[in-house]
């Protein structure tokens, strides 16, 4: 599924127009892209949550050619699947 | 750091503000997005959402582990789980 699907999924499901449920979804997705930009984490209920890691700067090496190099600060989202639909994904199928 | 927290609250506030719908209507409308969602990721199908990121599937291995409390060694069933892996664009705006 892409975005364009989810659009079209969101539009049939409550008979908006294609226009308004991109809009929607847009706005849904600009809103938690803000939010993590903020530093701010996501919560929602039944689908999960993502939290801001951050990573201080630190030696790695280039993996292929072995030479060391610093690697600056950076920050990372984290995805953690919430509990129902955890218990969903392996209910569903063994 | 900033510690608040986005939820679906939020999300359907953003919408009322943006796109002028009524609250409660936005309550379900996010409410219908995060279902459609959740029905493609339990038929196996990946969500690829541009400038965002993937979520997807991921079927974990058995493993051996430990109850954190006690100490006892235990095995982790094989187990699916959902993952994401953020885009190009959103780590950027992220660090930016």
């Amino acid at each position: 599924m892409n975005k364009s699907e989810l659009i079209e999924a969101l539009a049939q499901e409550i008979n908006i127009p294609h226009r308004e449920a991109a809009a929607i979804t847009n706005t849904i997705i600009n809103t938690m892209t803000e939010a993590l930009a903020n530093g701010e984490s996501i919560e929602i209920r039944g689908f999960g949550s993502f939290v801001i890691k951050k990573y201080d700067s630190y030696e790695g090496r280039n993996p292929k050619t072995g030479k060391k190099i610093k690697v600056k600060p950076k920050k990372l989202p984290f995805f953690k699947v919430g509990k129902d639909l955890r218990e969903q994904v392996n209910a569903n199928k063994k | 750091m900033n510690s608040s927290n986005l939820t679906r609250r939020e999300l359907a506030e953003a919408i009322a503000e943006r796109l002028g719908f009524s609250q409660s209507n936005c309550a379900d409308i996010v409410d219908c997005v995060f279902d459609s969602m959740k029905k493609t990721l339990l038929e196996g199908e990946p969500i690829k959402i541009v400038h965002f990121g993937t979520f997807s599937v991921r079927s974990k291995s058995p493993r051996n582990g430990r109850n954190p409390r006690t100490g006892e060694a235990i095995t982790i069933k094989k187990r699916r789980t959902v993952g994401f892996r953020p885009s190009r664009q959103l780590r950027e705006e992220i660090n930016r």
